[in-house]
């Protein structure tokens, strides 16, 4: 083939392999653009007033196809299928308490995405923000409204960065101060002060304003600490613990566990764990959990597996007995405010 | 049927390079060069773009848990090791680095329709590894074409220029890679899809342009024997620089160490720090062709250890007391891109000078391999002596060690003149 050839060849490549390309990404943007609009059957969903302080609400983020997708909206607790009413505040990740927000969000650059948490009041309005180093993934506010925990995950900038760590930050939202990273705590294994540095913190659940619990991974193990803000410690209680989810009268940590012989693309179990006895028992469900479950009331969990709209809501009794149960279609990241 | 082309005579005009001509052609690079370079800078584009987006997707597209994933890297690297070391051996037995280069890029190339399919951790895992395993096979006979391509007097040159080029192609990459979600919101099928053309392009710009073996310069020296890694092995030159690399790898702080530590120092909000990466990669693509030239001057060894010395200084800056100006951010990542304009391309080119044609992609392989496992094995040490001790103390550690790497390379790379170089034919 003389040079000619070459790049005729060449330019014809060019000229299929582009209009593959440009085809995909059309193909996609027409997909995006289709999410856009409601679908016939899906949730009802109507722009509205949000508060996070109204009794018997269960607030969430609605990824329901249409124009209010991805944005923070509330049903009445008891009707969950019902119609929503969606706020206009669009988050990836969301968790609220006693009129307090916490909503993870990314922010479309010119460049580039980026990420911020913002600290919400009860109706919905920016307290504070702060910049994320990666993708959220957690969140969490405490029991009184005053402290709330976010997690993201942060990538290596190597080739192929397949390198991956969690940050794990609390903010308290009275006088502001922010632990950016609780990986600077103090661990302690079996009552020894350990140090390593492949050391992973994330979600965080509140026992109170000071005290929480979480899970840290070291050494290709993962271990339920209490961790403490005053002190800046984090103390080991039990291995394999991941997204710890604290009952309201906290006695019990419901969370996903790494179980033998599942395969190792959905290795997780919803179980819940006794604090006092230290005590495991499973669910009655069964699938794969990759979710921090929220307790609705005292002895049912809420979360969520991946549905048609991304994400579904589904509800277990926390003590093991009776079966799953579907709750809310197309939602993520669910609050019940009291 | 476009490797058979290979065979076929050359246009005149595309062995230019080989035989520099007096004219503009001769200004330039060898096209030989100029096309791997365009390979490296198609093929980065592709890679670049999944890099950019794979954390996303993961946890926002699949809703997955990435954690974990970095247990393995550790694994991928060793296997990536020892991979680049099997295709320096093979391209040099078989006598074909283009056919071995194409298997590495190809195999990439493959891996990104592969994404679209795999939707579990331990699967794109599985994708992950089979790119590197590409990569690796693909970096020593790569690097031996170029050295193979241009006169030994302008190795430094060609190398710049390829690693210039190779550099633009990962700045590129992620900007595609944000066009393509900026259309198509959630569109990671589109952009995988984008990065598998893109990368089907590397691969027929090198089975067009890149001359294969058969039509490149008869070696003067017989095909390698049985053995090319005992042949690279036996000579002192070879050792030597495998040690000196080595030594001076293992000294050498992992980039993200590097920015974290710039993070920690100028107090910098979670915002500016992704951009970090990009200050060392501009200053690398500006440096790469004046330093690589510069290189061919005063010396390749010389520059080589110059660029330690532009990385101790940064080490320096960052360990001194000077406060916590933006200017300091500016000036580390200068002498970050300068280290890496001064060392990367011009290490090969170092290496070319003293391995012959015959077993080029081996010796390539054994010094980058030797490189390579020695910044593994610092960065491992680093993170346990950060922990242990605060970042400062681990810098200070780490620099001092590099003071004493370069002042003992000197001594091992000296009985050799520095200028001019003595290129091995």
């Amino acid at each position: 083939m003389n040079r000619k050839n070459r790049i005729l060849a060449l330019l014809a490549a060019v000229l299929i392999l582009g209009g593959v390309a440009v085809g995909a990404t059309l193909h996609a943007a027409g997909r995006s653009a289709e999410k856009d609009r409601a679908q016939p059957g899906g949730p009802r969903v109507h722009p509205g007033e949000v508060v996070l302080d109204a009794p018997r609400l269960s607030v969430f983020r609605n990824m329901a196809w249409g124009p209010h997708r991805d944005e923070i909206a509330t049903v009445p607790a008891d009707d969950p299928a019902g119609p929503r009413t969606s706020s206009g505040v669009r988050c990836l990740r969301f968790h609220a308490a006693a009129g307090t927000g916490i909503c993870l969000q990314a922010v479309h650059g010119r460049l580039r995405d980026s990420y911020r948490a913002v600290v919400l009041d009860a109706h919905l309005r920016e307290l504070r923000r702060y910049d994320l180093a990666g993708v959220p993934t957690r969140a969490r506010v405490s029991p009184s409204g005053r402290s709330v925990a976010w997690t993201v995950f942060v990538s290596g900038d190597s080739y192929a960065g397949t390198s991956f760590s969690t940050r794990t930050s609390v903010l308290d939202t009275r006088t502001w101060s922010l632990d950016r990273d609780l990986e600077e705590y103090r661990f302690f294994l079996d009552g020894h002060l350990h140090k390593a540095s492949d050391l992973n913190v994330w979600g965080v659940t509140f026992a109170d304003d000071s005290r929480f619990y979480a899970t840290v991974a070291t050494g290709g193990r993962t271990y339920l600490v209490r961790g403490d803000r005053t002190d800046r410690t984090l103390r080991a209680l039990h291995t394999n613990v991941e997204c710890p989810s604290l009952s309201p009268d906290g006695t019990r940590i419901a969370y996903k566990k790494r179980v033998e012989g599942a395969s190792s693309d959905a290795p997780w179990r919803l179980y819940v764990l006794d604090l006092r006895t230290l005590r495991e028992s499973a669910t009655a469900e069964h699938r794969n959990i990759d979710d921090q479950a929220i307790w609705r009331d005292g002895h049912t969990l809420v979360y969520s597996l991946p549905g048609d709209y991304g994400s579904d809501l589904w509800t277990v009794p926390a003590d093991g007995s009776g079966s799953p149960g579907l709750s809310m279609t197309a939602a993520l990241a669910p609050a019940f405010t009291g | 049927m476009y490797l058979a082309d290979s065979r076929t005579t050359p246009d005149p005009s595309d062995t230019a390079g080989r035989h520099p001509l007096p004219g503009r052609r001769a200004a330039l690079v060898p096209g030989a060069v100029f096309a791997l370079g365009s390979v490296s800078l198609i093929t980065d584009v592709s890679s670049e773009m999944v890099t950019a987006v794979l954390p996303l997707y993961l946890v926002a597209g699949l809703g997955l848990s990435p954690l974990g994933f970095g247990l393995l890297d550790g694994v991928y690297n060793g296997v990536s090791a020892l991979v680049r070391l099997v295709g320096g051996r093979v391209s040099d037995r078989g006598g074909s680095h283009k056919t071995v280069a194409a298997v590495g890029y190809g195999l990439s190339a493959l891996c990104k329709p592969l994404l679209l399919m795999a939707h579990s951790v331990p699967l794109i895992g599985a994708v992950l590894a089979a790119d590197r395993t590409g990569k690796g096979l693909r970096t020593a006979p790569r690097d031996a074409m170029i050295s193979l391509a241009c006169e030994p007097g302008t190795r430094g040159r060609a190398f710049g220029v390829h690693r210039a080029m190779d550099t633009a192609g990962a700045l590129l990459g992620p900007l595609v890679a944000f066009v393509i979600l900026r259309a198509a919101a959630d569109g990671y099928d589109a952009v995988f899809t984008v990065s598998g053309c893109t990368a089907a392009l590397g691969v027929l710009v090198l089975l067009l342009f890149v001359p294969g073996r058969e039509d490149a310069r008869p070696f003067t020296e017989p095909a390698a024997g049985r053995a090319p890694l005992r042949a690279v092995l036996r000579r002192p030159a070879v050792r030597r620089l495998t040690g000196c690399a080595a030594l001076l790898g293992l000294t050498t702080v992992s980039d993200s160490f590097l920015y974290l530590i710039l993070q920690r120092r100028l107090d910098l909000s979670e915002t500016w720090f992704p951009l970090l990466p990009l200050g060392t990669a501009a200053a690398f693509l500006l440096l790469a062709v004046p330093f690589g030239t510069f290189a061919d001057r005063v010396g390749r060894r010389r520059l080589f250890l110059c660029g330690h010395l532009a990385l101790l200084a940064a080490y320096g800056l960052l360990v001194s007391p000077l406060g916590d100006s933006p200017t300091l951010a500016f000036i580390v990542l200068a002498l970050h891109g300068s280290f890496y304009a001064a060392t990367d391309g011009v290490l090969a080119a170092v290496t070319a000078d003293a391995v012959p044609e015959t077993i080029r992609g081996t010796g390539l392989a054994v010094v980058q391999t030797g490189q390579a496992a020695a910044r593994f094995v610092c960065s491992i040490a680093f993170g346990v002596a950060w922990t242990t001790w605060g970042d400062r103390v681990a810098l200070g550690s780490a620099a001092t060690g590099l003071a004493v790497s370069v002042a003992v390379s000197a001594l091992l790379l000296r009985p050799s003149p520095d200028a001019p170089p003595e290129p091995v034919r």
